[in-house]
């Protein structure tokens, strides 16, 4: 029996084909399957992990994923994640569930003022979530970012890190989170927080960019995510690395 | 019928009127006598959009006709929106390359964008899903006043567009010149996969079947934007504005998504985008292609603004809008497709066998013009000149040029690395994405070849497709016709250097004013040697487009034939890449028979960047000796026995040394000894200029097989070193003496090559 990922396709989302090729293929021989969830929908339809993908949806007019948010579908994935449903939004998708009221804080212009398409590293921290709990606290990981608004602000830092929120923050190589490794100007580095139950997760970076070595010079950090949310929906511990 | 001479709101059209058109005493007289009556208000829009340079290739035409279009991939070669070539496993690749340089220097962020958004468009409505895009800019010089703008908003625009649109952007190339002071060149590639027995094409035919109009709604942007794209520049130019279009990626998007789910039925007959002179070209040649007419009635056009003329909608380049023929009956569930993805779609017309492109509007006839009159627009064949600047350039010697002392050497080379046109583009292209689609093979900055995967469905291994596309138009403008056959070797050598098989070529041909007779010249022996160079290689043409008109105030730009070539790698982990991986590998040069490394002075980086001299005659490409250099290399990279490749091109043998050494995410020294032959200047080893030359690296256990597989290609390896220390080293030795030597920190060369482009631009 396979995890079932339900990747959302709003209509200028770019990064879906992407994701279910991940968990679809990559990730068979592991248990998983993927599906595409056209907004209009407004059930699930039974799947076990939301994923929201990468894009531009509805061009990133008015503000990045503001629009939507207010899609069909969001009611059943809020519904979903109100009811412990493991969550993840990428890139567009961090900026559409910080619209839907599902993260905190909000996503700004990259302080370059230009996109952004490059690899970064990433150390993980704070609680542990369904797509992190397993991967080494310290070990720095690498994936790319492509964005032009992906400075994460929120009112106050503090209580988020206090709570243990805060999950992915830019680091360099041997992990070391400095502001020479921060690509967007990030307050303190932050690249992905979970909510106060730690099941909603949203990153700036692309995992699902990072799953195969033959592609973007190698690497397949990315994984670790995905066979986090597995080894969570089987119950089973996890030990995840990745190939390096 | 005939139409009314003039609506009571048109103005009476007389050859003053069609001068300001763009038309021509003579060309207005042809019109009439063809129609046998003077044509309406809206006509005139229509022919003078069909009849410019842009559209018609009036002065082209004649000679594009020698270059080799056929080959046993080719499924289809120029005339339709894009060339289709088969590589196999019932698949094709549909590209295209075009320029949008006029709208891109007066609105450099929408001139781009659409510029993006068009070549998609070309590619997805022959029913392929644009998997990679590849961009060629030039710019005038780095200090120039205006470059910083014009640099700053192209790369926004490209990006803008292709990032939302969500195609990566993995090729293509960025160079600096004088010449493009007063006009940009803003070239856009894309390529597209598609099931290689589903290629949709631009045709309106089925007497009875519905004509379509899906997309965005039409406005009045962009109205004369093809007639702005046909006449030079002057002061003025800033007032056309108002003809640059206005792009939506998001709108794209959606109609890409929903013209391929309706291309997997059968109900669509031909479609077409409406790009350059929208609604009136995409009719004509529809029903050009076909034999056919159609009867379109413009009232029924989704428009954007009240109270548009006919002569607006026909002209109207508003973007994101397609034109398609469907089956009759069959209306309802093309239309159930574009609903589902929100897109404005209306039955605006019909298909007849008339043989002529009617416009209606408000009950009255508008337009009733004969389509092949528009679509085979007109030919001439223009005087031709040879420039007298050749005279001079041609006289160059390499004895006027003082020989650089060794301890000079590292300096130079910094220099080189650290202009605008040999520094990295990173700036560039990080603000591009290049891995969305999630099938980067080989991204920009790691080859002078983007590669993309493919996957076949039942097959293990993956198998890539690699695109390149550039131009070196110093090689063009001293030599036309043979700097043309270098522009294809060129990108024939970025293809083979990542692993690939070159197919086929699409071009991009920037010129000058063709009513100018030196300009005519450097164009037709421009054509003469791509012909030449495509039918040596096996490179066909299948696709392209021509710029002309390239000049601001009587200045024309470099000739820049711009090539994009396509290959195909059948694994796609038998790839490589440029740079120098592991410490203690062999390094080795592969060069034509007899081992020659030198290059020459003329035309070269080192030549403008040093002793500001654009001059010689560029060492000429001699398929017979060069295509083996080619053939070793992509075999030494299919069979993986090398770590790395790259191609030898601007700046020369030292600068890819270093490019090799200082490219990669980890750079990597490499201690060299570089062969003077007895009587060979050092500058022309180490800075000179030559086709068919590649740096490979290798390790010990592989140096045997290397070395069989390059001498059975009937050419030469050169083994000039190894990986290896925090340096570049290099000895320069003539009959085993030590001539020069030259020592760099790569830390030296690292920063003055990442930080060159924005030094250098401010």
């Amino acid at each position: 029996m396979s995890v079932v990922f339900g990747v959302v396709r709003f209509p200028g989302s770019n990064c879906d084909d992407d994701a279910v090729r991940v968990v679809d293929q990559v990730l068979r021989p592991a248990g998983a399957s993927g599906r595409i969830i056209w907004h209009k929908e407004r059930a699930l339809g039974g799947v076990d992990v939301v994923l929201v993908p990468g894009g531009f949806t509805y061009g990133d007019y008015l503000r990045a994923g503001a629009l939507a948010a207010q899609s069909p579908v969001m009611d059943a994935v809020v519904e979903f994640a109100r009811a412990g449903g493991p969550v993840i939004g990428i890139c567009n998708g961090f900026q559409i569930l910080c619209e839907a009221g599902l993260l905190d804080g909000a996503l700004a212009r990259n302080a370059s003022l230009h996109f952004e398409c490059r690899d970064v590293h990433l150390v993980v921290e704070g609680r542990p979530t369904p797509f992190t709990h397993a991967i080494p606290a310290g070990r720095a990981i690498r994936m790319s970012i492509a964005h032009a608004q992906g400075r994460y602000v929120h009112p106050d830092v503090d209580r988020l890190e206090g709570e243990g929120r805060v999950v992915f923050r830019y680091a360099t190589a041997d992990g070391a989170v400095i502001e020479a490794a921060n690509p967007n100007g990030s307050q303190r580095n932050i690249a992905g927080v979970c909510n106060a139950e730690g099941n909603v997760l949203g990153l700036m970076p692309h995992p699902e960019r990072a799953c195969e070595d033959l592609l973007g010079e190698g690497g397949e950090d990315g994984l670790m995510l995905f066979e986090c949310a597995l080894a969570w929906k089987a119950g089973v511990p996890a030990r995840v690395g990745g190939k390096r | 019928m005939t139409p009314e001479p003039a609506r009571p709101r048109d103005p009476a059209v007389t050859a003053q009127l069609a001068a300001e058109h763009g038309l021509s005493a003579d060309e207005f007289r042809r019109l009439c006598d063809a129609l046998g009556r003077t044509p309406t208000w809206t006509e005139l829009g229509m022919v003078s959009v069909m009849w410019s340079e842009h559209c018609s290739y009036k002065s082209s035409r004649v000679h594009l006709g020698q270059l080799p279009t056929t080959g046993p991939r080719v499924i289809q070669g120029p005339g339709e929106n894009a060339g289709v070539v088969d590589i196999g496993d019932g698949q094709a690749v549909v590209f295209k390359m075009e320029s949008h340089n006029h709208p891109s220097f007066i609105e450099p962020y929408q001139g781009a964008a659409t510029g993006v958004g068009g070549i998609c468009r070309d590619v997805f409505t022959m029913g392929a899903r644009p998997i990679a895009l590849a961009d060629c800019l030039r710019f005038g010089r780095a200090d120039h006043p205006r470059t910083a703008y014009l640099l700053g908003g192209v790369v926004a625009g490209i990006g803008g567009y292709g990032n939302s649109f969500g195609v990566p952007n993995v090729a293509g190339d960025v160079r600096f010149d004088p010449s493009y002071d007063g006009n940009i060149l803003v070239n856009a590639f894309c390529l597209g996969i598609a099931p290689s027995d589903r290629i949709f094409l631009g045709t309106a035919s089925g007497v009875g079947n519905p004509v379509l109009y899906v997309g965005a709604r039409t406005g009045r942007d962009g109205i004369h934007g093809a007639t702005m794209a046909s006449a030079e520049f002057d002061a003025d130019s800033e007032a056309k504005r108002p003809a640059v279009q206005v792009g939506d990626p998001f709108m794209e998007k959606l109609l890409l998504e929903a013209c391929l789910e309706l291309m997997t039925g059968d109900a669509l007959v031909g479609i077409q985008d409406m790009g350059a002179a929208g609604l009136t070209s995409s009719s004509v040649e529809m029903a050009a292609r076909a034999g056919s007419g159609v009867d379109i009635d413009l009232d029924r056009v989704p428009m954007r603004e009240t109270a548009m003329t006919a002569y607006e909608l026909c002209l109207s380049e508003s973007q994101e809008r397609m034109l398609m023929v469907v089956q009759r009956g069959r209306e309802a569930e093309a239309l159930a497709v574009f609903e589902k993805w929100d897109l404005d779609a209306a039955v605006i017309g019909v298909v007849t066998d008339s043989g002529r492109v009617v416009m209606r509007m408000g009950g009255e006839l508008c337009a009733d013009l004969p389509a092949g009159l528009l679509a085979e627009g007109l030919k001439y064949d223009r005087p031709r000149r040879r420039p007298a600047y050749l005279d001079a350039t041609e006289g160059f010697r390499s004895s006027t040029v003082p020989i650089p002392r060794g301890e000079e050497l590292g300096e130079i080379l910094t220099s080189l690395l650290a202009s605008p046109n040999l520094a990295s583009k990173e700036w560039v292209w990080r603000q591009y994405d290049h891995n969305v689609r999630h099938a980067t093979v080989v991204r920009p900055g790691s080859a002078a070849a983007g590669v993309v995967r493919v996957l076949v469905p039942g097959r293990e291994r993956a198998k890539a497709v690699a695109i390149t596309a550039g131009c070196p138009q110093r090689m063009v403008y001293l030599a036309p016709y043979e700097g043309s056959r270098l522009a294809v070797a060129e990108a024939y050598a970025a293809l083979v250097a990542v692993g690939a098989s070159p197919l086929a070529v699409t071009d991009c041909l920037n010129f000058g004013s063709p009513e100018r007779p030196e300009i005519m010249w450097q164009f037709a022996e421009s054509v003469r040697g791509l012909a030449d160079a495509c039918r040596a290689l096996d490179t066909p043409v299948v696709s392209g487009n021509v710029s002309l008109y390239n000049e601001t105030e009587g200045q024309p730009i470099r000739p820049t034939p711009m090539i994009g070539m396509v290959g195909l790698l059948d694994d796609a982990e038998a790839h490589a890449t440029s740079c120098f991986r592991v410490v203690g590998d062999r390094v080795a040069v592969v060069v034509a028979a007899g081992g020659r490394l030198a290059g020459a002075l003329d035309g070269s980086e080192y030549l403008d960047r040093m002793h500001g001299r654009v001059e010689g005659v560029p060492a000429p490409f001699d398929p017979a000796r060069h295509r083996p250099v080619m053939e070793a290399v992509r075999r030494l990279v299919a069979a993986r026995l090398v770590r790395s490749a790259h191609p030898v091109a601007d700046g020369g043998l030292l600068v890819g040394l270093a490019e090799c050494a200082i490219g990669g995410s980890s750079p990597l020294g490499v201690d060299l000894r570089l062969p003077c032959g007895a009587g060979e200047r050092i500058d022309e080893l180490v800075f000179g200029e030559a086709p068919a030359r590649f740096i490979v690296s290798y390790g010990d256990e592989q140096a045997h097989d290397v070395e069989a597989m390059v001498r059975g290609q009937g050419v030469s390896l050169v083994p000039v070193g190894r990986v290896g220390g925090d340096r570049l080293r290099v000895a320069i030795e003539t009959s085993g003496r030590n001539a020069a030597a030259l020592e760099v920190s790569l830390d030296a060369l690292e920063r003055a090559w990442r930080g060159g482009l924005q030094a250098a631009i401010g």
